[in-house]
């Protein structure tokens, strides 16, 4: 999620030998077919939809060493490496930093890049090459903006599929999410069972909690509330950034936890040994901090972008979709080797809701491995403790 | 005050003879160096329990430590299994075995399995570490057709001499812990857990004991000769329930 954050360590530039070295994104069209669109849950239909993507390593000859790596709310398909030319503002960070996953992909590291095909790709009604609102409506030349049709997870799961398909993968070996990209994973292994040999689930679960969806509609509100969003019509005039802003400093915060804000910052003041007494100016580093992520996030994101991907999230409920309600009724369609990660901090996908998922699992039959990692990350712990996580994936993608 | 004669179950033995045990150096030679925390070599078990699967069936192994034996069976017997570990080294390296492992504590996923959901519940050298061990016996029975447990003996000759006669916890191949250390808090004997199977309509078939590093089923005499002891039990059910 901290794409933006300074939490990558030991960052490896593009000439290290652990490193996928310079990247170029791929595109490709999925869905051109007229007559064959993608039906979307939600209603209404797509077709010709731009999909970015990355992928690393070789495919094996027998189509049997394809791992796809599904991305969190605000994160696109550069996982690893070094974009070779960041192309559009929206990019600029890609010149500072490489890909969202870098410590875990790339030759010789977790996810090994010499032993598997690592695909990542942008999903639908994002920002980063993929179709989405800020894409052009081909049937009227403008960006769609609030017309673009409501999206899920499963649409996700779905066009991914596809997107395997036309690369020549007809089942992975895993398929690898933190988050949002957790409930793909889980979604991929509930849509197309016969076709995932194992999914990782790290902090993510069936449905976000109730607090999730409070914390969604907190950064919904910003933005539609804020004076510039004109009903999502703002492309060529002036931005949502104000909303924007909000919204992401209030899930930063979510993605912390109390422990880590009060290691990581304290009472501290910013710059200064007293306090100025003012109720605009920024006192404590806290606060420095969340507007720093956020500036850096208002340039890097489009606004609607992040109505359309909350709401899939708010939306997603494996056992409501797969089970009736029953989520052991669910658990039971799963046929993959299952790993399931949590860290015991994290607030936005807590221990207890990943629990539910396993305990299904448990009940339904299905073998499980699952870890509660002590951390005092909070949900940031995905991205944050590389030691565990390399080490779980590592232990899980042996042979 | 101690009485001159004490009676065992196994004989009578006089008060000067005990002081004489307790004095001499013997009884130091008898009791192994102690060492902090090592547990004790379980291999004997596991040939018994590798021996006593049925290829294909499901198993449940609560307290894998490092996953040899589970890993063994999913690989070797194609055995579908589950572990539960709480340790997380332990729980890693027996997912390095392919093993799928719960990192949790026993008392926490019990109640996630479903009735007779497992052919077999294997708890290998854990029950006397456990809170709650009957309530654990009695999940395992209701979650596996057979439970297959194993303990060290409370009841074995040298720890009856070094608590009788030395008059000190004792440490032994089987109980390696001290006193201030050991994961053991519910210990008991054979005889112990015998009465307890008895009460619950639980029946043993077949069960072990090891004796001088040989393993032999249990006899009449297990109680003081066998250091550890592995049963295999099943609930006396009515006919046609968990077939």
């Amino acid at each position: 999620m901290s794409v933006d954050g300074d939490e990558i360590k030991n960052v490896h530039g593009p000439d290290h030998p652990n490193s996928v070295g310079w990247t170029k994104a791929q595109k490709i069209t999925l869905y051109e077919d007229e007559a064959n669109p993608l039906v979307l849950e939600a209603g209404g239909k797509l077709t010709a939809i731009e999909t970015e993507y990355e992928t690393y390593g070789r495919l094996n000859d027998s189509a049997s060493n394809a791992i796809l790596i599904c991305h969190a709310l605000t994160g696109d398909a550069h996982a690893a490496g070094w974009d070779l030319e960041p192309s559009g503002s929206l990019r600029e960070y890609r010149k500072k930093k490489p890909g969202w996953w870098d410590s875990m992909v790339g030759p010789g590291k977790a996810i090994d890049t010499n032993r598997f095909y690592v695909i990542c790709a942008n999903v639908l009604g994002s920002c980063y090459g993929t179709t989405g609102p800020s894409s052009l409506n081909h049937e009227t030349g403008r960006p769609w903006g609030l017309s673009f049709p409501v999206v899920t997870v499963g649409d996700w799961a779905q066009t991914q599929m596809e997107l395997l398909t036309r690369l020549g993968v007809h089942k992975l070996r895993s398929v690898i999410g933190g988050s949002m990209g957790g409930q793909i994973a889980l979604e991929m292994g509930l849509a197309y069972p016969q076709r995932v040999g194992s999914m990782i689930i790290l902090s993510a679960g069936h449905r976000v909690t109730t607090q999730g969806l409070a914390f969604n509609a907190v950064g919904r509100h910003a933005i539609i509330n804020d004076p510039n969003f004109n009903s999502g019509d703002y492309y060529g005039g002036p931005q949502p950034i104000a909303g924007l802003a909000a919204a992401r400093m209030m899930a930063q915060i979510t993605y912390l936890s109390e422990e880590s804000m009060g290691y990581k910052f304290g009472r501290r003041l910013r710059g200064k040994d007293s306090l100025d007494f003012t109720l605009t100016g920024i006192e404590f580093e806290m606060e420095s901090y969340l507007s720093h992520q956020a500036e850096s996030f208002v340039r890097r994101y489009d606004a609607n972008s992040y109505l359309y991907i909350t709401r899939a999230m708010d939306y997603y409920e494996a056992a409501e979709k797969w089970g009736q309600g029953d989520l052991t009724k669910t658990a039971a369609l799963i046929q993959a080797k299952t790993m399931v990660v949590s860290f015991s901090s994290d607030w936005l996908f807590p221990p207890d809701l990943c629990r539910e998922l396993v305990s299904a699992m448990c009940r339904a039959g299905c073998p499980v491995s699952y870890v509660n990692i002590p951390s005092r990350y909070g949900h940031d712990a995905f991205l944050v403790e590389t030691e565990a996580v390399r080490r779980l994936i590592t232990i899980f993608l042996r042979d | 005050m101690v009485k001159d004669i004490i009676k065992l179950p196994e004989g009578t033995i006089t008060r000067q003879e005990l002081t004489d045990l307790a004095k001499s150096q013997l009884l130091d030679k008898l009791r192994p160096e102690y060492q902090p925390a090592q547990p004790p070599a379980r291999r004997w078990q596991d040939k018994v329990i590798l021996g006593e699967i049925a290829p294909g069936s499901t198993v449940l192994d609560l307290g894998c430590g490092r996953g040899e034996l589970l890993g063994k069976l999913i690989v070797d017997m194609g055995v579908k299994g589950q572990a539960v570990e709480v340790d997380p080294e332990a729980a890693m390296a027996a997912m390095e075995l392919g093993v799928p492992v719960l990192n949790l504590d026993i008392n926490e996923v019990l109640g996630d399995f479903p009735d007779l959901s497992f052919d077999c519940v294997i708890l290998e050298s854990t029950l006397q570490t456990l809170k709650e061990p009957l309530r654990v016996l009695s999940e395992i029975l209701r979650v596996g057709r057979r439970a297959i447990v194993s303990f060290p003996n409370f009841g074995h000759w040298r720890v009856r001499l070094d608590l009788a006669i030395r008059g000190r916890m004792p440490v032994t191949p089987g109980l390696p812990y001290g006193w201030h250390d050991t994961p053991n808090i519910h210990l008991f004997t054979l005889a112990d857990f015998m009465d307890w199977r008895a009460a619950n309509e639980v029946k043993v078939a077949p069960g072990f004991a090891l004796v001088d590093g040989q393993v032999e089923p249990l006899a009449e005499d297990s109680n003081i000769s066998a250091e550890e002891v592995l049963v295999f039990l099943e609930k006396e059910r009515p006919i046609g329930v968990g077939k």
